[in-house]
């Protein structure tokens, strides 16, 4: 049984580098920093044809073009939020994974809130009630049941 | 009685989200282009299979419609036929924009299919396609004779999608058969 158990260990362990050894970007910038930011605009940018990976992560042809594309803006000294605007302009909110709250997408992020709130509102009511009940109930928990 | 009404209006109202959600889902599987309403982007492409350059603005003050293809893209030979009509029909002018293709194929794929396009530009390297917001061929765009994007259709062109989001756009004097001749140095 133990052995079994290393066994399957040792294959998600391989399994977990394998993915790192295939890693789909090889683009390397020369300056480190530049690189940094590469690799987190890449990860926060969805590939549009796969959509549910980054653009670091997709193999497609598309994905490498809109890597290559961001590359170039950053070399050519664009922030990192110029660079999302760049993106956003041609294909919209879905291409950033991390979206920007607008109008019309409100209703999404205030929705919880307001869920909390009504569900915080009930809760206090139902205590204060019950406390009420305590309070006027003169009866004590040793009584037998009637 | 009345304690029922509440959570009896809470879920009559998640039903009624919840099916209007299921009815609009097959249009969520289309992401709505970023350029709707806006100018369409410029560009200055090589011309498929001859050695000069078309630039888009001499496309201004005309309508007409982009379509993406590529000899790699099953869809795009699907609705080569419906493109072929169109061309025909005369109502519109094509465009055509081929996207991260192989310039002998392309031609070879216009040679045996024939070709619909008023023009055909070359996007090798797809830095064009980045800034129309492509994602996937075919797509077809409409612009009108401000040079705004009207509209985008993604997937195959069928009659029942150019009556209804191409024509249908297209005021009655803007479908002459514009032709789009030659190249731009």
């Amino acid at each position: 049984m133990m052995r079994w158990v290393r066994g399957f260990l040792a294959g998600v362990v391989v399994l977990v580098l394998a993915g790192n050894a295939l890693a789909i970007d090889p683009i390397e910038l020369a300056d480190p920093a530049l690189q940094e930011r590469y690799r987190d605009l890449t990860h926060e940018l969805r590939c549009m044809q796969c959509q549910n990976q980054s653009i670091a992560d997709s193999p497609v042809g598309l994905a490498g073009d809109l890597r290559r594309e961001v590359r170039e803006l950053l070399e050519s000294g664009k922030t990192d939020d110029e660079i999302r605007e760049h993106l956003r302009a041609r294909y919209g909110d879905f291409i950033l994974f991390r979206p920007v709250f607008n109008w019309r997408n409100a209703w999404l992020w205030v929705t919880p809130v307001i869920l909390l709130l009504l569900g915080l509102a009930v809760a206090i009511r139902v205590i204060r009630q019950r406390a009420r009940l305590a309070a006027t109930d003169t009866s004590s928990p040793d009584d037998p049941v009637p | 009685m009345n304690r029922y009404l509440l959570p009896g209006g809470v879920f009559l109202l998640l039903v009624i989200v919840l099916y209007i959600g299921i009815q609009r889902a097959p249009q969520k599987t289309v992401i709505p282009s970023a350029l709707l309403g806006k100018p369409a982007p410029q560009f200055t492409l090589p011309v498929l299979g001859r050695n000069e350059s078309f630039s888009s603005t001499s496309l201004a003050g005309r309508w007409h419609a982009i379509n993406v293809w590529g000899t790699w893209c099953p869809e795009c030979r699907v609705e080569h036929d419906m493109l072929l009509r169109i061309a025909d029909s005369g109502e519109l002018p094509l465009i055509g924009f081929n996207w991260k293709d192989d310039d002998a194929a392309a031609l070879d794929w216009l040679a045996q299919l024939g070709n619909p396009y008023s023009v055909v530009v070359a996007d090798r390297d797809g830095r064009a396609a980045i800034d129309w917001g492509v994602y996937g061929a075919p797509e077809t765009f409409l612009i009108d004779d401000r040079g705004i994007v009207v509209h985008k259709h993604v997937g195959a062109m069928t009659p029942a999608v150019w009556e209804r989001d191409f024509l249908a756009r297209l005021p009655r004097a803007a479908a002459l058969p514009g032709a789009v001749t030659g190249a731009v140095k």
